[in-house]
């Protein structure tokens, strides 16, 4: 093997410029070329105990992948990583890698990690371009499966189970499958055209998606089993916004992060020819410090608003944002606001917000998550101008499946239960992955418990099938 | 896609229509709602389910051309296709448990008013309609609101149908001479929600007032709507909706 390249910063990443992409809503990062990629790859040193690939929650199997970018045999990477992952191109894009693979890149030591995230994305960027094979539909072996939920939990549960030769039919609520890929995350920070491959590529499996049904209202899990499937694997996310109780929360103006990004993302508000409404407003507070708030304010930003405040209670060290995104927003003019809390959302006579009254905060001793309790200083309320409030502090799971289904249970936060090696929830051949089980979490530990349920169910389909 | 099967104008400015849906209509409670979108660059608009047939596999909305949207719906006709339409969605009303309920609309309310009046007129409760409209061209649902009731009252508020008054002298009227109503549903403009639940209140009357036709660009609350297991606060007597 040849020398590694022992370059301490990473191989750049090309990007908008941030005054230009601050009004537009095109990718930020523009992706590496084949020369950037095989550059950086050489950065890895390739080490035999693969600390990354144990920082990795689905274990690609990441020194095997950069060495073949390495070699510019970006199709032979390609198949690596998707030995253990369903949506590189997706999570290339958006896993938080800084705590992932790369917090345990030996080069990220002395100098900066190779940059993983960079790579698969590469790889995975590169394939979409330039594979034309379809994949084949797998041969039946006559088992039905139901999917709810259209997210990344559901899409690779179904799209591992399609590969094995089941009958998967994905009911998605929404218009268009894709959940959180499609309503949540920004276009410019994942194209939608990608997010729509990945579902394509599941219809060509055979994967059929039903979308406009609401499962739990207009058809209830016992129904399913009822019409033949013979599992039902649960991905129904976490898509019901944590508000503040403060008050004023009910003012006009005062969104949640969700129904903001969705309006934009599933429902492309941004653009002209479509009708969805939209505020546009001119001042903007975001409360919240994590990938949501950062993306409702620089979509706020690219919507034309003059300042945006991002209003957080603890400092940035304590943001769960990825540090990209926190990097971008800075570098797009997104105004901090850190230690600083929100009290009450002011109105004027009409109902419609005029102002963001918080207080500042200071750093105590560490609460039960690790991080420091910030604590409010006395008497330092003031007011932040702003036309709308975005709430961005969370998502708790939806409660219609386990509210309408007998027998499947959830904790005190209204997480389904459910066995963690075989993904299955209280009820015999439902199981559960994603957000739905664990609370809002990243994308890529939704989609290894899709992955996780699909093995589990075939066992649980094949030992009831031989006992049948 | 699903399939406009009947289009009706039921005045100027009302439409009636029946959509082929057989999975919601077999779903469908009174009180519940779809979200329509009529292309890939509509919004998506919640609108009261009106009726619901399951035998045919349909179910009835009926909006009033005032906006964008509604207004690009009603360029559909029998025959031709709306993209996107799901359901059933909402809490249904609770309606066990009363004996005389007096159902009231106002105008467009009526649409709403009126399939909560038939489910309880169907579980055997005396029902009551008291609806009013501003003149007699204005009138929907007649003979549907006839038939979901033992009385329908129907007010002018200029007396063109030869019925003079609001709502609320009707409702006034029928509490003055004896008749106890146990429950008062009341939809339609706020300021006459505002009035009958003033009136109810005097004679400690329970009242649900919607706040329904007040929703409007609610794309994605609607759907967060549903996600909450009960949506309603009181106020005085009246539980808002």
């Amino acid at each position: 093997m040849a020398v590694a390249n022992m370059c301490p910063t990473r191989t750049p990443m090309p990007e908008q410029d941030p005054n230009v992409r601050n009004k537009n809503f095109d990718e930020v990062a523009t992706g590496y070329t084949a020369e950037m990629a095989m550059n950086e790859a050489t950065r890895c040193l390739n080490c035999k105990h693969m600390p990354c690939v144990s920082g990795c929650p689905v274990n690609v199997p990441i020194p095997e992948f950069i060495a073949h970018v390495r070699n510019g045999e970006f199709e032979e990477a390609y198949s690596v990583i998707t030995r253990a992952s369903s949506l590189p191109a997706v999570c290339g894009r958006v896993c938080p890698q800084e705590t992932q693979c790369e917090s345990k890149c030996v080069r990220g030591l002395k100098s900066e990690s190779v940059g993983i995230g960079r790579l698969e994305r590469f790889v995975a960027d590169y394939h979409m371009q330039h594979n034309t094979e379809k994949p084949k539909k797998p041969e039946s072996n006559g088992h039905k499966v139901a999917v709810i939920g259209g997210g990344p939990a559901g899409l690779t549960c179904a799209g591992t189970l399609a590969k094995m030769g089941y009958a998967v039919t994905v009911f998605e609520a929404f218009h268009t499958a894709g959940g959180v890929l499609m309503y949540g995350i920004p276009e410019f920070r994942l194209p939608k055209a990608i997010v729509q491959k990945e579902i394509d590529g599941l219809k060509d499996l055979g994967v059929d998606i039903q979308t406009n049904m609401v499962m739990g209202r207009v058809m209830s899990v016992d129904e399913l089993f009822e019409n033949g499937f013979e599992a039902v694997f649960v991905g129904t996310g976490a898509g019901l916004p944590n508000f503040m109780n403060m008050e004023g929360e009910g003012l006009i103006g005062v969104y949640s992060a969700n129904e903001f990004l969705t309006r934009i993302n599933l429902m492309k508000a941004y653009k002209e020819e479509y009708d969805t409404p939209i505020i546009r407003p001119k001042n903007v507070a975001v409360v919240g410090g994590g990938n949501v708030a950062m993306d409702a304010a620089r979509s706020a930003l690219r919507l034309g608003a003059e300042n945006v405040y991002i209003v957080y209670r603890r400092s940035e060290e304590e943001m769960p944002a990825r540090n990209e995104e926190i990097h971008h927003s800075k570098e797009e003019g997104v105004n901090f606001k850190l230690l600083n809390n929100p009290v009450k959302v002011i109105g004027d006579e009409n109902g419609k917000v005029v102002g963001l009254e918080c207080v500042e905060m200071e750093l105590g001793e560490p609460d039960a998550s690790g991080r420091r309790r910030p604590v409010a200083k006395a008497g330092s309320n003031f007011v932040l101008d702003v036309d709308a409030v975005i709430i961005a502090i969370g998502n708790a799971p939806n409660p219609l499946i386990r509210s309408t289904t007998k027998g499947i249970e959830a904790n005190a936060k209204g997480c389904l239960i459910v066995n963690e090696e075989t993904m299955q929830t209280t009820k015999e051949g439902v199981y559960a992955g994603g957000d739905a089980v664990t609370g809002a979490a990243t994308v890529i530990k939704a989609m290894g418990a899709g992955r996780q349920a699909a093995k589990s169910i075939d066992e649980y389909i094949r030992i009831k099938s031989v006992k049948e | 896609m699903y399939k406009i099967l009947e289009k009706t104008a039921l005045n100027s400015s009302m439409t009636k229509m029946v959509v082929e849906a057989p999975l919601i209509a077999k779903k469908a409670k009174p009180g519940q709602f779809i979200i329509f979108r009529v292309d890939e660059f509509g919004e998506r608009v919640p609108l009261t389910i009106a009726d619901y047939d399951t035998e045919k596999g349909s179910v009835t909305i009926i909006y009033q051309k005032v906006g964008a949207s509604t207004m690009l719906l009603d360029t559909l006709n029998e025959g031709e296709y709306i993209l996107d339409f799901v359901g059933p969605l909402g809490v249904p009303s609770e309606l066990e448990g009363y004996k005389k309920v007096a159902v009231i609309g106002g105008g467009a309310g009526c649409a709403i008013a009126y399939p909560q009046a038939k489910a309880l007129y169907k579980m055997g409760t005396a029902v009551d309609i008291i609806a009013g409209f501003r003149n007699t061209d204005l009138i929907i649902l007649e003979d549907e609101m006839k038939a979901a009731c033992d009385n329908l009252y129907l007010m002018t508020d200029d007396g063109s149908n030869g019925n003079k008054g609001f709502v609320t002298t009707a409702l006034e009227n029928n509490i003055k001479n004896g008749v106890e109503y146990d429950l008062v549903i009341a939809i339609g403009p706020v300021p006459m929600m505002r009035a009958v639940s003033m009136l109810t209140k005097q004679y400690n009357i329970k009242t649900i007032v919607s706040m329904n036709l007040m929703k409007r660009n609610v794309t994605y609350r609607a759907m967060e709507q549903t996600a909450r297991e009960k949506n309603c606060r009181l106020i005085n007597n009246v539980e808002v909706n």
